[in-house]
């Protein structure tokens, strides 16, 4: 599973991916395009954020009452003949998922896009039981075939350009002909794939929204691989975070609009679909068998935290991500985590622990450029800047798994020196004096700033200077 | 996992939180038919959506000049009326196939031979160029999603403003078919250098004829 | 009140009473001009930002509290610098929650201004004096989003006949300081600066301003690393050298 792990190893794969150079135009081509589509979508500011405070209201809402909300979903959807699973944690997850296959006897399955599976590492677990998975969406299936994970949440494969897509497609599909093209490269995909769809044993899919009215399964997407996953085999399996759920369907347009204008600037996917059940006895087609796995994997103890508790309103739109300076120089590999950008920041580290993932929440210059785009109003910034305190100084009852962890005895002292002196007049003074004197002394080389940058010089007199020009000065 | 399923429960209930207020679902704007279809016509058209406007009994004769025009030797219909209508009206040079049994008796077929399936819908939403369907025992889920062409019948009686309408005007919160879906365009791509590719693994194509 | 007796303080940031104290004192002279009379508490240091953002809330507490009694007077405080002058408007209050100076602490962040919109509020007229030149204007994020600041340093900017502000490309992106960022994750920063600084040059600015000092920092150690010499300036100083 992909976990971020320590300030070095972040750093080490940061300077690896700065140093690709193709890989960088790529993400920053994809991101201008996005972030204009994003931006002709939602013109409006004062629109946008009334739309958005709803947005955020319907679900700070459902997740206010969550408990109740699931188990009142639990109860429609079975009532509909859907089957509810209810997993702690991703191995008690792709446990269900293989049990549901295994008592099928589904030895192939065709999946639609999930960032929950890639949560829980389903695809490796499915490959080590012998169940043979395709992925679907072409992103998707992009990065199945390069080996990698998704470098985006919502565009898997942003980060290859069409020669390296044309190359893998050379290298597993060599019986056909090789093309450049783009719309040739998705015809490719589209032959390929029609044969999973048609053979597959089982469709495995993710969910946007979780309706508890109506104990529906909303999944919005364009391709029409979902569709074709959730429809044409005879078993369905859909896994989702326990956060997914809202109380009403008429709660649903105002989010479903947001996400889509938020994630690609469209007014709506292509598909939306809304599944409310198995294939009963008088239809012709659609799954005999639908399950959905409901996956906690630390979702329940964010939901406790007062501090934290907003992360989970989350819609999983990919804006922040698309707006971040810093993913669209190093790209989603780079932050080794199943979330990355801001959401990864704030959320993989409470999911993980401050230990595996709280270096993320280094790689963020509280700029807030995704605080502002945020379809649900997550406050993205002041939450990821609180979790760097949570790793340093958290408070005392913090709920969150290795608190306090990240704090160094050095880093620590430092700052404790720091303050000693600048939370006293007469030691700041002193020290400015100091500077200002010695200036010419003034080392060359400080660190990691100077690897990059000249150091700055202190001034030959400080701004504290009594009585200067006008006298306005005390 | 009975068992997972109090835990989660048990730690959700740790905490209660004050659950805001929502706000009231946005009013539906009121305008006339046409302007509706105005509305529906352009939003789906910059998806690429085809749109004609058609009298009512008309279709079979549009049918009759596109299909074989367009390549079409195999149209897929369901089992209620625009099967009937169609076979009481044979097109010539296209072979029309009814989808009456389980789909596991002709997967192959339909995914290999169909050249394009016809529905209807139960209505359409103007603000984003979106069908509604509500597939069924006559309109199977996969008529509508396996052939490369999508044909579909829209009333114009049927338009709604925005999806919140048609939610509530449409009753869908007092029951849903086990399948129900909003269309808005031919399935498309933008995965490979965020460049927009349509026909991907649904619908090449999709044809709305509006009638009346 | 005339504005003649209208006291407000300044609060210099400490990266300007030790790097940039001209940028200090164009503030002040700028504020003067606009009809003020800026008061420099000796005793100020530090807004507290550095720590904060490190997660030291403690040691940024510490210091924040210091400043609280610098400017106790219920005088408007006047900050050169987007980003202190955010830190102090939008997060003191939380910094303080619970405190025993939480009140205070909301009290001066609801009068704490950044100097462009104090001097764009105030009405300050500046007639301009220096010959023509091309500025690129780096907002910075603070200004953007802490303190919604940019179109007040764009308005004095316009007051000035012979200056043509120049929009770099991405203008609305961080630059890569972040504070602590610069150092933790120097490369990524480094990166993020030549993003910025390949931009501005991509521009004809003769000049690079900003209302932040910790972004002109960054900027100009990594234009002179990389061996270019377009000047960088803090806005103060180039307004005052254009009207004085």
């Amino acid at each position: 599973m992909n976990v971020p792990g320590s300030m070095t190893t972040l750093r080490a794969r940061v300077r690896e991916a700065l140093g690709k150079a193709p890989v960088r135009r790529n993400f920053r081509a994809a991101m201008d395009g996005i972030r204009a589509k994003r931006a002709a979508a939602l013109p409006d500011a004062t629109d946008f954020a009334q739309r958005r405070a709803r947005a955020a209201a319907i679900r700070a809402r459902a997740l206010a009452r969550l408990p109740e909300l699931l188990e009142r979903l639990e109860q429609r959807l079975e009532a509909n003949g859907i089957q509810v699973h209810w997993a702690e944690d991703a191995t008690q997850a792709n446990a269900i998922v293989l049990d549901l296959l295994h008592r099928a006897g589904a030895r192939s399955v065709i999946k639609g896009k999930s960032m929950v599976s890639e949560e829980t590492g389903l695809n490796d677990a499915l490959g080590e039981a012998g169940v043979a998975v395709v992925e679907s969406d072409l992103g998707e299936y992009i990065v199945q075939l390069a080996g990698e994970p998704p470098s985006h949440i919502v565009a898997p494969a942003i980060h290859k350009n069409r020669h390296e897509v044309a190359a893998l497609f050379q290298a597993h599909h060599p019986q056909r002909e090789a093309t450049e093209d783009i719309e040739g490269l998705t015809a490719e995909a589209r032959q390929v794939l029609r044969r999973r769809f048609a053979q597959a044993d089982a469709g495995i899919s993710g969910v946007n929204f979780l309706v508890a009215e109506t104990g529906t399964l909303v999944l919005v997407e364009n391709e029409g691989n979902g569709r074709l996953s959730t429809s044409a085999p005879p078993l369905h399996i859909a896994i989702t975070g326990i956060e997914k759920v809202i109380e009403r369907l008429d709660e649903l347009p105002p989010l479903l609009d947001l996400l889509t204008r938020s994630a690609t600037g469209q007014p709506i996917t292509t598909y939306v679909n809304f599944i409310s059940g198995p294939r009963r006895a008088d239809e012709l087609d659609g799954p005999r068998e639908v399950h959905l796995v409901l996956l906690d994997n630390g979702r329940a103890r964010i939901h406790a935290d007062p501090l934290f508790a907003d992360t989970l309103r989350c819609i999983r739109c990919g804006s922040c991500i698309n707006h971040c300076p810093v993913y669209v120089q190093v790209g989603g590999h780079a932050y080794g985590s199943v979330y990355p950008g801001p959401i990864g920041a704030l959320l993989e580290p409470q999911r993980l622990g401050l230990e595996a993932g709280g270096s993320l929440t280094s790689a963020c210059t509280l700029c807030g450029a995704c605080g502002d785009v945020c379809p649900v109003a997550i406050p993205l910034p002041g939450l990821i800047n609180q979790l760097r305190a949570e790793g340093v100084e958290p408070r005392p009852d913090s709920p969150l798994p290795d608190a306090g962890r990240l704090r160094h005895r050095g880093e620590a002292l430092l700052w404790r020196l720091w303050a000693t002196i600048y939370a006293h007049p007469h030691r700041y003074r002193w020290l400015a004096r100091l500077l200002t004197a010695l200036r010419r002394l003034a080392p060359r080389r400080l660190g990691a700033w100077t690897r990059w940058r000249e150091a700055p010089r202190p001034a030959a007199r400080d701004l504290h200077r009594p009585g200067a020009r006008s006298g306005v000065l005390r | 996992m009975n068992e997972a399923r109090d835990h989660i429960l048990k730690r959700l209930r740790t905490v209660r939180r004050e659950a805001p207020d929502t706000g009231a679902p946005s009013p539906a704007t009121g305008a006339d038919g046409e302007t509706l279809i105005a509305r529906f016509r352009a939003a789906l058209e910059a998806v690429r959506g085809e749109v004609h406007r058609l009298r009512d009994g008309d279709w079979v004769g549009w049918l009759a000049r596109e299909l074989p025009a367009r390549g079409v030797g195999n149209l897929l219909a369901g089992t209620g009326e625009i099967g009937h209508t169609l076979q009481a009206h044979p097109i010539p040079g296209v072979t029309l196939h009814r989808y009456d049994r389980p789909v596991e008796d002709w997967k192959d077929a339909l995914f290999d031979h169909i050249d394009a399936g016809i529905t209807g819908c139960r209505g359409a939403i103007a603000a984003t160029g979106s069908l509604i369907l509500w597939p069924g025992p006559e309109e199977p889920r996969l008529l509508s999603l396996v052939p490369p062409l999508h044909i579909v019948l829209l009333d114009a009686a049927n338009l709604h403003a925005d999806l919140a309408t048609a939610i509530r005007s449409q009753g869908w919160a007092q029951g849903l078919p086990t399948n129900a879906l909003l269309i808005t365009g031919p399935s498309k791509t933008a995965d490979i250098e965020q460049t927009l590719t349509w026909g991907i693994h649904g619908p090449r194509e999709l044809v709305v004829l509006i009638l009346g | 009140m005339t504005k003649e007796t209208h006291e407000i303080y300044v609060f210099g940031t400490c990266l300007i009473d030790l790097l940039r104290p001209e940028a200090g004192m164009a503030a002040l002279r700028l504020l003067e001009r606009a009809g003020f009379r800026p008061l420099f508490p000796q005793a100020q240091s530090c807004c507290g930002q550095p720590a904060f953002n490190s997660g030291y809330r403690h040691e940024a507490r510490a210091v924040a509290r210091a400043q609280l009694a610098a400017f106790a007077r219920e005088l408007p405080v006047v900050v050169p610098s987007a980003s202190c002058a955010g830190m102090i408007r939008n997060h003191w209050p939380a910094l303080f929650a619970g405190e025993p100076e939480e009140a205070q602490a909301r009290a001066l962040a609801a009068r704490t201004f950044e100097l462009c919109e104090f001097l764009d509020r105030a009405g300050l007229v500046l007639q301009d004096r220096g010959e023509s030149v091309r500025v690129a204007l780096h907002h910075s994020c603070s200004a953007r989003r802490e303190t919604r600041t940019t179109a007040s340093a764009e308005r004095l900017l316009e007051q000035l006949s012979g200056v043509e502000c120049l929009a770099p490309a991405h203008a609305e992106e961080c630059c890569g300081f972040g504070g602590t960022f610069a150092i933790k994750q120097d490369a990524l920063s480094a990166a993020m600066a030549d993003s910025k600084c390949d931009a501005v040059l991509a521009t004809s600015a003769e000049r690079l301003l900003s209302q932040d000092a910790g972004c002109l920092l960054h900027l100009q150690g990594r234009l002179a690393q990389r061996g270019d010499t377009l000047p960088v300036q803090h806005i103060a100083e180039f307004l005052w050298e254009r009207i004085a």
